[in-house]
């Protein structure tokens, strides 16, 4: 008889889960640490209450591996930066094109908005549209290392030993810059691309010598910046604007060959289940007042019209204290890549890695 | 139903879950890394069959590099943890009364009950240039400059010891438990001293013992990502480190499974060479535990 009641209050309570289930939609985000504060997947599902928002924080390589075992399912908006979105489509089929039409492009800078849409097109259909952009560079406690200026300099032997980068395609692309190279053009011509690559090699394994680790994430830089055992580093621009905001002789600074920008990207993936919700979480985002909510979580500048100014006033100003207007026309977009590349690179930094020199 | 039908029935319900587990989450993903190794990878979207991957691995004195360096380290981690763990496990299992023993493992026990990434982060807050040790010895005028103590490989050793010391202990106490005191008595009464003792008496009765706890202890060693990622310096690769970085950086599943059967296949023959040289079986030692 008990068994008989239990029996039929599990069943009910399924049908129920079942029933709300119908009618509730879930929006799966597949983005990075901070791009869904807390506060604005509240106020996104206040306004939408027949949407729930489930969360997945990664980075650009898991997001492409995580989509690739399972050919583009599991989550209904991802946002890989714009150079990871042409060769990843290309190779593993896990994106689905967007509808334009639903999403109020008007907003965007159109500088950003078209050289997403340049880089992210195949056979006429566009992946995906700018959401946050930022860049890579270099950090310098300036009261200690007033001298840094361009990649070059974390090899300089008067910081010995007090110099940091983290060991991805960045310092490669930044070192080559600084070599007088332009690797983005080489992408073309893969063999000459091998060229400069192995010199850039031959460049880094002889600063080996010069660093004092190589930093695998945002809290080890930091760590090791504010503590002092660090005076320069490569570095996001984010990571630096947080630490000005503790140590103000913590600067960003936009090296002499162009800070490297990228931009993340709101791009659907091929199996995913949510897309009018998805264009809704796209459009609400770009919204001014949610922009200034984001922008003060990521630390990364909205690619809307006015993005700098929704910027929260810290920030602000440490943007001010790094970039001129020169440094901003100086940026580097970064490049797409071309299938091959990454396993040339990853080959570089594999032989940087295993180099006992230094 | 009869006796004999329901005996079996239950044992077979019994074994179940056991061979889901074995089935589902061992073989099956070993077959489809497998399938991956085995796999070329000729241009976008098209594949062949073929031993490339592992050919390649042959061809790259880097990737042997690695893996021999990750292989000896983790036979000195091995060693290391044998050394410090067997006088540990000797106290526990034959000195200490029987009521401190239960509070001795638990303190063997308590290090386990937080997980390998916030031990490792409790090294770094020791070990760092500006870190506890470092400003300790500054305080004390031992040194005059802060030293660094992190970023390179005796650290590496240090943390791994300490991750996996706990594994030598177990078996060894096991061990030594089941040892009649009398043969120590006896070993004495016959005019030995305590290295005779040790050597002719107390090491081969524990030699099961204490090489299913080397077993165990170079495998999770070698096997193992956090503590040499978060402790190692700019020179440490760990083999477990280019498999991720082929699987996720590079894209490149094909080589990340052969690399993947390579650790096992290379971990696999050093615990049959040092089964051989020790003149031990798999069955007689692991399995009696």
């Amino acid at each position: 008889m008990r068994i008989g009641t239990l029996a039929g209050a599990l069943l009910a309570a399924t049908m129920l889960t079942a029933a709300t289930a119908a009618q509730a939609e879930t929006l799966r985000l597949l983005t990075w640490g901070s791009y869904a504060p807390e506060e604005v997947i509240k106020m996104f599902e206040e306004k939408y209450p027949d949407i729930d928002v489930e969360v997945t924080f990664s980075n650009n390589e898991e997001m492409i591996a995580k989509l690739r075992a399972t050919g583009g399912a599991g989550f209904d908006l991802a946002q890989p930066s714009h150079d990871r979105v042409y060769a990843a489509q290309l190779e593993y089929d896990i994106y689905k094109p967007l509808d334009l039409s639903k999403i109020d492009t008007s907003v965007m800078q159109e500088k950003l908005l078209d050289g997403v849409k340049a880089n992210t097109t195949i056979d006429g259909k566009v992946y995906s549209v700018p959401h946050q952009w930022g860049t890579s560079g270099l950090m310098a406690d300036k009261s200690k290392a007033p001298d840094v200026s361009g990649w070059g300099d974390l090899c300089d032997p008067a910081y010995k030993g007090k110099t940091s980068m983290r060991l991805k395609r960045t310092i490669l692309l930044g070192t080559a810059f600084s070599m007088g190279e332009n690797p983005f053009e080489a992408y073309s011509d893969l063999d000459r691309y091998q060229k400069i690559l192995d010199k850039v090699v031959d460049k880094l394994i002889t600063c080996k010598d010069n660093i004092k680790a190589y930093w695998k994430g945002g809290d080890d830089l930091s760590a090791l910046m504010l503590s002092g055992e660090v005076v320069a580093s490569e570095t996001w621009d984010s990571t630096a604007y947080k630490l000005y905001g503790e140590n103000p002789n913590i600067v960003f600074v936009p090296p002499k060959t162009g800070a490297l920008a990228w931009i993340d990207t709101f791009t659907l993936p091929r199996k995913g289940k949510a897309d009018d919700a998805a264009y809704k979480w796209i459009n609400f985002v770009l919204q001014p007042e949610i922009v200034k909510l984001m922008s003060a979580s990521t630390g990364a500048i909205a690619a809307i019209k006015g993005g700098k100014d929704l910027m929260p006033e810290e920030k602000k100003a440490a943007i001010n204290a790094a970039f001129t207007d020169a440094d901003i026309a100086n940026l580097q977009f970064f490049a797409n890549i071309p299938p091959g590349v990454e396993d040339m690179e990853g080959k570089a930094l594999e032989k940087i890695k295993a180099a006992t020199g230094g | 139903m009869n006796q004999a039908d329901f005996k079996r029935l239950s044992l077979i319900l019994l074994f179940m879950p056991f061979a889901l587990w074995i089935l589902l989450l061992i073989i099956l993903p070993h077959i489809g890394m497998g399938v991956l190794a085995l796999r070329e990878k000729v241009g976008p979207r098209v594949y062949e069959f073929g031993f490339g991957n592992f050919i390649d691995f042959a061809m790259e004195p880097i990737y042997w590099n690695i893996l021999f360096r990750t292989g000896s380290m983790s036979l000195l981690v091995t060693a290391l943890a044998l050394i410090a763990g067997f006088p540990i496990a000797y106290y526990i299992a034959k000195i200490a009364g029987r009521r401190s023993r239960g509070a001795l493992f638990l303190v063997c026990l308590i290090p386990l009950w937080v997980s390998d990434l916030i031990r490792a982060f409790g090294w770094i807050l020791l070990l760092r240039e500006t870190g506890v040790v470092s400003s300790t010895l500054l305080w004390l005028g031992l040194v005059d400059a802060p030293v660094e103590m992190l970023y390179n490989d005796i650290t590496v050793v240090i943390g791994l010891v300490y991750t996996v010391i706990l594994f030598m202990i177990v078996p060894l106490v096991s061990t030594l438990d089941g040892m009649d005191n009398a043969m120590i008595e006896a070993g004495y009464n016959l005019g030995g001293n305590g290295w005779t003792v040790l050597r002719r008496i107390i090491v081969p009765y524990a030699m099961p013992g204490i090489i299913s706890g080397c077993i165990i202890v170079f495998m999770l060693t070698a096997g193992s990502y956090l503590t040499p990622i978060l402790l190692g310096g700019k020179n440490s690769s760990w083999f477990t480190e280019t498999i991720y970085e082929q699987f996720i950086t590079r894209y490149n599943w094909e080589s990340g499974a052969a690399f993947g059967f390579l650790l096992l296949a290379f971990t696999s023959f050093v615990v049959w060479l040092g089964l051989k040289l020790s003149g031990q079986t798999l069955a007689g030692t692991v399995a009696r535990n």
